[in-house]
């Protein structure tokens, strides 16, 4: 008995609704960046320095009396959240209390710290602090820098690389859907007031990765395609790369997206926010691929007459046997 | 036709039992670990405790390396200091006026007499109070004491520059001479940090030095921050000053080359003291925690030769005078010099517990920093939490690894088991090669290798989709296999290629658990490629040769 998701041979054409999927993601994109525009992200002690405290204890989260105790302390904008998870049980409970930056002083004081642990001590005496974390705006600034730059590193090196092994439609098309789901992944983001940090960037590089994975994995198979049948008009070809490799497209996102949500479900709530920007990142990626990648190129067009028979003849890879 | 040559299947097979030796000890962690620390310490020199017990608890012709837990899964203390390379800059230039002054002096015929003026920052200003004139020559002269800068970058260059301002002269140091200095500081502070940390013998601290100017530091096992950062202390500057007087006013004046200090045990307190140290604590060889005569707690210490020699001599002269240990810009004492003190030893006494004693002796022993630290970043991470992350990682890891090994088995059969064994050989690798390289696992690391194993089959999926298709136009099994292998070969290069990039620049990028993350997904890559293209292919041929099937279903 074998598990098919698709029949052997499918023909659906990707193409036909073009105008609403391609619609779709501009809409969406901008919709993200309004989002980033008007909700702002939040961002972690990271990108915005300050500290972050998690308490754990055996009674309930009272928000109202943590803030009342620490409001006397003067640490300025002081946001406490409840942290819910599956795998707590029900004597444990959690909370993240987060500090801005304090004025000149880059990470929070020793002292300052054990003074908010001890107010909150004296609000519930079973409380613990399982972690402290302080960023000062110094380094806050130059993670941004440094996330900026690796972004854009990323995106720079693949537009360079697919360029030098297919062409340069292939590129600009790969390099589009990439920042498609990079804006749809700030989008989210900004939407649900996900905390925004540097593992989220490492997320969002990750998801660069898988996105142009599944890109170039179709341009491959449209490169040989275009060798193949040389007369087909260009909107069939990619129809056929795309059915041809569409039970690999799934099978992939489907392993994939299989171990993520694994790791989303019981992963525990430390690297939600990680592991949830890199599920949605395989999701809209997988999309990106199939609906936007070939459809910029598709409307680049692609020179056809190629003088080389072989696309892989003449590289690096062209003798590699196993 | 579908041949693989007989070295090739022995070097495959034998990396994939190699890289699974390498893993080995990851499965029985806590055992191997404290087998390790066992050995350690047996090398060390200690010994019983069933200390040799623990250390046959693992046998030793087998691999014992381990993944490092980063301190998101292991608990402890995370430091990033910057460096105040700019405070040795003042002590540094203001420490060349016993030269400029006796250079100046035999020439005071030509340019007259001298005289300090206060400075605000790293200068040395000397004003001529006769010949105003003269500053260009006294300026020449003092060139002349500029030596060239000891660095790579900097040679040729000379360490001061010496500059002209009305009857002013001022000595600056010159930018190589900075820039040497910098590298000089860091590299001390480093290595004091280094120093300090290994007294207090935590295990596998990591400090390592980032950028110009700061300092990284973790430190498993240590209960928070602030702790870590009592251990590294402040600066610890231990300086021995004569003192000109003493007062109670706080905003009394000090005069130039002189400067105010608090008493570390009296309140109000203060003492005026000659900028320029008789003897600094660098010139210390040895401190011990002690007690003196009336048994009080104290710290003895001793000299090297040159600094002996210095405070022998400054003891012989001014026998009868008080002199004062400053530790840390705080007066400890002031005694009075009772006499001449000729073997570099002695003691410093004051109102210390045991305790402080002790630690000012660590402290005095590992060296003063050269200048003061700034923290920037600072996280503590319990033990319980990082144990929670393990264990939540776990789970999530078998999941998806079960996951995806029945996805794998209902979607392709026979050849989804070839792909299951090669995924689960390809877990070990990566374990192998992270134990091999000794890389750091982190939370994120973990999310990694759950990435690994979804993303790991894509190559196989792409060589049984192409068999697939070759099958379908009619070619013999072993030619629809050889061909699949063949063409689907580019797509994965292209594809891992390209991931392969992301993760080197996440690697760049990231430090600590973000890093972890590039590792883990970089090492992914490669042993999901080596894998699929050879391990998969091998167990085909193998069942291929075995088996001659007519047909194939993949």
């Amino acid at each position: 008995m074998r598990l098919k998701l698709f029949p052997e041979v499918t023909n659906y054409d990707f193409f036909g609704y073009a105008r609403i999927t391609f619609g779709a993601s501009v809409v969406a994109m901008i919709l993200s960046l309004i989002a980033w525009g008007v909700m702002g992200l939040n961002f972690g002690i990271d990108f915005q320095g300050g500290t972050t405290i998690r308490t754990e204890s055996s009674q309930a989260v009272d928000v109202g009396s943590y803030r009342a105790a620490i409001s006397p302390l003067d640490l300025g904008d002081v946001s406490i959240t409840e942290v819910f998870d599956p795998s707590f049980g029900s004597d444990k409970f959690v909370s993240m209390i987060r500090i801005q930056a304090q004025d000149g002083q880059e990470s929070v004081a020793a002292d300052t710290i054990q003074s908010i642990e001890d107010v909150l001590k004296a609000v519930d005496p079973s409380i613990t602090f399982p972690s402290v974390e302080s960023v000062g705006p110094k380094v806050s600034g130059e993670l941004i820098q440094t996330a900026f730059i690796a972004v854009a590193a990323s995106l720079a090196a693949i537009l360079f690389y697919i360029w030098l092994r297919f062409e340069w439609q292939f590129s600009v098309g790969a390099v589009v859907a990439l920042f498609h789901d990079v804006i749809l992944t700030i989008g989210i983001f900004a939407a649900l007031q996900i905390r925004f940090d540097l593992a989220t960037i490492a997320a969002i590089l990750t998801i660069i990765g898988y996105s142009i994975n599944d890109t170039v994995v179709i341009f491959d198979r449209l490169r040989e395609n275009l060798i193949k049948f040389k007369t087909t008009p260009l909107r069939d070809l990619m129809n056929l790369t795309v059915n041809e490799t569409l039970s690999r497209t799934v099978m992939t996102s489907g392993t994939t997206l299989v171990a993520l949500i694994a790791l989303l479900v019981l992963g525990g709530d430390v690297i939600r926010g990680f592991v949830f920007a890199i599920t949605w990142g395989v999701v809209v990626g997988t999309y990106s691929s199939v609906y936007v990648a070939k459809n910029i190129v598709l409307f680049l067009g692609v020179k056809r007459d190629w003088s080389k028979p072989d696309g892989n003849q003449g590289n690096q890879f062209a003798n590699i046997d196993a | 036709m579908l041949q693989i040559d007989l070295w090739k299947r022995v070097v495959i097979i034998g990396l994939c039992v190699l890289g699974l030796l390498l893993a080995l000890p990851n499965a029985f962690y806590s055992r191997v670990e404290a087998r390790n620390d066992a050995v350690a310490a047996i090398e060390n020199g200690a010994s019983g405790n069933g200390l040799e017990e623990q250390a046959a608890r693992w046998p030793s012709f087998l691999p014992s390396g381990l993944v490092n837990l980063g301190l998101d899964l292991r608990g402890g203390a995370h430091l990033l200091a910057e460096v105040q390379v700019a405070d040795v800059y003042e002590a540094r230039v203001q420490g060349m006026w016993p030269e400029v002054r006796d250079l100046l002096r035999e020439e005071r015929d030509s340019i007259g007499t001298i005289r300090l003026q206060r400075s605000n920052g790293p200068e040395l200003r000397v004003r001529l109070n006769q010949h105003p004139d003269m500053a260009d020559r006294a300026a020449e002269l003092v060139r002349g004491l500029a030596r060239p800068v000891v660095s790579l970058t900097g040679a040729g260059a000379s360490d001061i520059d010496v500059t002209v301002d009305g009857a002013d002269v001022i000595v600056t140091l010159s930018e190589a001479e900075m820039l040497a200095t910098d590298e000089r500081t860091v590299k001390q502070a480093l290595e004091i940090i280094r120093r300090r940390i290994d007294e207090v013998g935590t295990r596998e601290p990591t400090i390592q030095r980032q950028g110009s100017d700061r300092i990284l530091i973790q430190v498993p096992g240590v209960g928070s921050a602030a702790e870590l950062k009592g251990i590294i202390g402040t600066t610890a500057q231990l300086t021995f000053q004569p003192v000109v007087t003493r007062t109670g006013n706080a905003d009394m004046p000090p005069g130039a080359g002189r400067e105010l200090l608090p008493a570390l045990d009296e309140e109000g307190l203060y003492y005026v003291l000659e900028q320029n140290p008789v003897v600094t604590g660098e010139e210390l060889v040895d401190a011990q925690p002690t007690f003196d005569q009336n048994g009080r707690p104290a710290v003895s210490f001793r000299f090297n030769t040159s600094g002996a020699r210095k405070f022998g001599d400054y003891t012989a002269e001014n026998i009868g005078n008080p002199f004062a240990i400053v530790l840390d810009d705080e007066v400890i004492s002031a005694p009075v010099i009772q006499s001449h003190i000729g073997g570099g030893s002695g003691i410093i006494t004051g109102s210390f517990s045991v305790e402080e004693s002790t630690n000012l002796a660590v402290l005095l022993r590992a060296g003063a920093l050269p200048a003061g630290l700034e923290f920037l970043e600072e996280r503590t991470i319990g033990p319980e939490l990082g144990a929670d992350s393990i264990a939540a990682g776990k789970i999530a890891c078998i999941v998806a690894f079960l996951a995806v090994l029945v996805f794998m088995q209902l979607s392709y059969g026979l050849f989804g088991t070839f792909a299951n064994i090669a995924l689960m050989t390809n877990v070990g690798l990566i374990f192998g090669a992270l134990s091999l390289i000794g890389g750091t696992l982190t939370l994120p690391g973990i999310a990694g290798i759950v990435l690994t194993i979804g993303m790991a089959v894509d190559a196989n999926v792409l060589v049984f989709e192409r068999i697939r298709e070759e099958l379908r136009t009619a070619k013999g099994p072993a030619r629809a296999i050889e061909l699949g292998y063949d063409r689907a070969l580019s797509a994965i290069i292209d594809a891992n290629i390209t991931t392969f990039i992301i993760s080197a620049i996440l690697f760049m990028l990231g430090s600590g658990p973000v890093r972890g993350f590039a590792i883990t997904l970089g090492l992914g890559i490669l042993t999901s490629v080596f894998t699929a293209i050879f391990v998969t292919r091998l167990l085909i041929v193998l069942w291929f040769e075995r088996r001659r099937p007519k047909t194939i279903e993949v």
